[in-house]
């Protein structure tokens, strides 16, 4: 390898480390002082996982950084993700009742303060429950899945989570990018979990590894913490083309393979405007690319991606195209990309989903250069799996009692991204790590009434 | 975790944490969340004759913006019925039989007053007496509260005649408005007190408003001395029991009292020789809740130290706590700073130039970036620039060893004692 071209490697594997620098203890320290440490505080209130917040700001203050730690986790088992992912000033610091004074105080730097803190000193915060003899097997390993498995393990379970991937995590080790949620974070919510003696079987795809029907068979109850799948097809010409990705798929290679050169000083063009799509455009400006631009169908208004996400990306100079479809992505006779096709819209009445829908505007084609296309445009779903376990779902999202997450199937409970969609559920990390809580919760109390009639 | 439970004086409580005889424990409906909180007991607010409050009756001092650095109350003892307050210590006791109640009291300096509260509080179930010796306002002119402790023939005196009747354990509360507080404790301990517990408050005038010229607080415009608490306290009550827990004629255990805000100050005053703490002014602050974080945090702090018992740690600190003819004059240490942390707010050395021994130079460097340094052959070794110093980390006090041998004061005039006689003899 040329040295010049092992420095880009070097120089573009330090893009990827972590964006947000920690809190000093002096930072820590004065910021926790700050905290008014409100009763019935409305931060409280507004974190799905309902830490309490205050408590723990007031731990640190008090140099009680276990009490911390512990207070943070034991209501969010995906705390330390949290405190880097979760969009804080739509939740707990926008909630704080500085904002009417002064300025929110900085929860998720002080949450990841805490439970750094758990990291860097191999804390163990909690223990197996006594085997209460019930078994209970998991499907996927993401903030869902590990919450219920954390849970129902502190309640004396036996939990299996079967994971497809070779490591357990989901979202969380593969789908954020890593600048803003370094892998080791995930890794060590894992083993928070599998200290509590749960099995991560993991390479084994429910549905092919393993049926449906011998998990059900072999377990008290079942959680269905599946996630979402692949990016689906855009439907134009030149989606096989070479330099056509899958933002998923896109992300996952920067977390897992060495950061590679494919895309220095190139054009990029990402569709899509939500949270994957900002990752995957930001990803491609940390991997050199010249020109990177989001291109979407409707405006700033309808695009699902968080403020602070957009401001991200904007000030690493992605470019923002509104109101731009593709239907076309060009491509060289080698088969490269070479350029995308599109069309300018415009918003018409507002559809089903209740947002205004993009119509094109009439001889509007035109085409930009680019090297690679990037699909943002959501997730398809496991309906195979699904269908295997024979429970209700809605185009893939699969249908619960919203108080008790229970499927149709009284056994399977179901939480995460695949039961977000179509009015239900939240995307976010911390609402899967609160919808895992609150299933491990619903399968202790149904399993609890089961042992009390049979006694 | 370890075990939090504590005996003081035979005063059993599942946390050495209690409330302070205060506001906070004026009634049983406090008392109880109190408990349900957590508080492993309460001092209930000083029982007595009913009085007569003011209105506006608390000021707080806040520094640099922090809150509540300390707190000045002119509040009386508890203006309720003696029967009330009885009947609600019986229904609470009953409610928490393993929580300790101890009864504050204050009466007039008469023997029969004293014997009469005392049978009359015991009937109900407390686990102990607190005489309080201590209220510096209001009841003092009366002759009750620090009127009384201030005088250590009257608290040998009152604690004797309370001991003529108790059965169950009497702590006597000391007053900080005293030169010597091993004074009248040593007098409680003559009278045969069981305990101590100090300190009540400190006489205080929490401000002046400069654009009114009224005292804060004012009542109608006329303000009063009150009694100063609060973080701000807490280094003059660390002292004072630190005085009298060193002190081998007082050999009773102490409940310590003053400024003790979170786990850290109540380590801090354990190891200095309180058995129980006691808190007021944090839970008037935050509310009750912040005991969770108290016994969260000293449960923690013993498991980390490997210690299965808060009770091994009380005293501790005791014997490192002596007089200044005692300390090495030949111990020296001096500042050292890493410019790597320093950030050049130069404070250590405006500090020193001023007001210290003129040692810490600013300096530019051959890169024209300008660094401080220690002149260490000036150096004192105070500990000024490091308390200035807003960095963690930037200024070390580093030991410096010599070959002196470690010699003290007293050992230093003990010698010339010695060298003048000799030479007085060898004169002769």
């Amino acid at each position: 390898m040329k040295s010049d071209r092992k420095e880009t490697l070097a120089a573009l594997k330090r893009n990827f480390e972590e964006v947000e620098p920690p809190f000093s203890k002096h930072d820590a320290l004065d910021e926790a002082n700050r905290c008014l440490y409100c009763y019935d505080a409305p931060c409280i209130q507004a974190c799905p996982t309902g830490i309490d917040i205050p408590s723990f700001i007031k731990k640190i203050a008090t140099d009680n950084l276990f009490g911390s730690a512990k207070t943070i986790m034991s209501a969010n088992p995906v705390g330390a993700s949290c405190a880097r992912v979760c969009p804080t000033e739509e939740l707990c610091e926008g909630a704080c009742v500085l904002n009417h004074s002064t300025k929110p105080i900085l929860i998720g730097n002080l949450q990841r303060y805490a439970t750094d803190w758990a990291i860097n000193n191999e804390a163990t915060l909690f223990h197996a429950g006594k085997p209460n003899g019930k078994k209970v097997a998991i499907i996927g390993s993401g903030p869902a899945g590990l919450s219920a498995a954390r849970e129902l393990a502190r309640m004396g379970y036996k939990v299996t989570i079967y994971e497809a991937e070779s490591e357990a995590g989901g979202l969380n080790t593969y789908g954020i990018v890593s600048f803003r949620l370094p892998q080791k974070i995930s890794f060590w919510e894992v083993e928070q979990v599998k200290k509590l003696n749960v099995e991560i079987v993991t390479n084994t795809r429910v549905g092919v590894d393993i049926s449906a029907k011998e998990i059900l068979e072999q377990n008290d109850a079942v959680v269905l913490a599946i996630g979402m799948s692949s990016v689906p097809a855009l439907g134009i010409v030149g989606e096989d083309l070479d330099g056509v990705h899958d933002a998923i798929e896109f992300v996952k290679e920067t977390k897992i393979a060495p950061i590679h050169d494919n895309l220095y000083k190139k054009r990029v063009a990402v569709i899509g405007a939500g949270n994957t799509a900002i990752d995957a455009a930001t990803c491609s400006v940390r991997l050199g690319a010249d020109n990177v631009k989001i291109l979407y169908r409707r405006t700033l208004a309808e695009m699902t991606a968080y403020d602070f996400e957009y401001e991200f990306a904007k000030q690493d100079g992605v470019e923002f195209r509104w109101l731009t479809a593709p239907v076309e992505i060009l491509g060289d006779e080698e088969g490269k990309v070479t350029g995308i096709k599109c069309v300018k819209m415009t918003l018409s009445e507002p559809g089903e989903d209740g947002r205004r829908r993009p119509v094109p505007l009439n001889d509007s084609e035109f085409t930009i250069e680019v090297d690679a296309v990037i699909k943002a445009i959501g997730q398809s779903r496991y309906i195979d799996l699904i269908e295997q376990f024979d429970i209700s779902h809605d185009g893939g999202v699969v249908t619960i009692d919203s108080e008790s997450y229970q499927t149709s199937n009284s056994k399977v409970f179901a939480c995460g991204d695949c039961i977000f969609g179509k009015g239900q559920g939240e995307a976010m990390v911390v609402s899967a790590a609160q919808q895992g809580k609150a299933s491990a919760i619903s399968i202790h109390r149904s399993l609890l009434k089961e042992t009390i009639e049979t006694a | 975790m370890a075990d939090l439970s504590t005996n003081i004086a035979g005063i059993k409580s599942p946390n050495p944490f209690w409330l302070a005889s205060a506001p906070p424990t004026n009634s049983g409906y406090q008392v109880q969340r109190a408990f349900e909180a957590g508080w492993g007991g309460a001092v209930w607010k000083t029982l007595g004759d009913p009085i007569l409050n003011v209105s506006s009756r608390f000021a707080a001092v806040s520094f640099n913006g922090q809150k509540v650095a300390g707190f000045n109350n002119i509040e009386l003892i508890t203006d309720r019925p003696l029967e009330v307050n009885l009947k609600e210590i019986y229904e609470t006791k009953k409610k928490y039989p393993n929580h300790a109640i101890i009864a504050s009291l204050m009466v007039e300096p008469k023997q029969e007053k004293w014997h009469e509260i005392v049978k009359k509080v015991e009937e109900v179930g407390v686990d102990g007496l607190e005489l309080n010796f201590g209220c510096p306002h209001g009841m003092a002119e009366r002759g009750m509260g620090a009127a009384s402790g201030q005088v250590p023939a009257l608290v040998e005196q009152q604690t004797y005649w309370v001991k003529e009747v108790a059965k169950t354990p009497v702590i006597v509360k000391l007053t900080p408005n005293i030169t010597d507080i091993t004074a009248t404790a040593e007098a409680a301990v003559n009278g045969g007190a069981d305990a101590i517990s100090m300190i009540n408050t400190i006489n205080s005038l929490a401000g002046v408003d400069i654009e009114t010229w009224n005292t804060i607080p004012h009542v109608g415009g006329k303000g009063a001395h009150g009694g100063y608490c609060g973080p701000a306290v807490k280094p003059i009550a660390l002292n004072m029991v630190g005085e009298c827990a060193r002190n081998s004629r007082i050999d009773v255990p102490i409940s310590g009292i003053g400024g003790i805000s979170n786990w850290q100050d109540a380590v801090e005053f354990m190891l200095m020789g309180s058995t129980s703490v006691q808190v007021c002014t944090a839970a008037m602050h935050h509310g009750f809740r912040i005991v969770e974080d108290m016994i969260d945090g000293l449960n923690h702090y013993l498991d980390r130290k490997g210690i299965a018992s808060v009770n091994e740690i009380i005293g501790k600190s005791v014997p490192k706590y002596s007089d200044w003819g005692d300390l090495d004059l030949n111990y020296q240490i001096v500042a050292h700073i890493n410019n790597d942390v320093c950030i050049n707010c130069n404070k250590c050395h405006i500090a020193c130039e001023d007001t210290s021994h003129q040692c810490i130079e600013m300096l530019t460097g051959t890169d024209g970036k300008p660094y401080l340094q220690v002149r260490e052959e000036d150096c004192v070794g105070c500990n000024l620039c490091s308390i200035v110093c807003p960095v963690d980390g930037a200024i070390d006090m580093i030991e410096k060893p010599n070959e002196l041998q470690p010699m003290t004061w007293n050992e230093r005039q003990e010698a010339i004692a010695n060298i003048s006689y000799v030479a007085n003899s060898t004169a002769k």
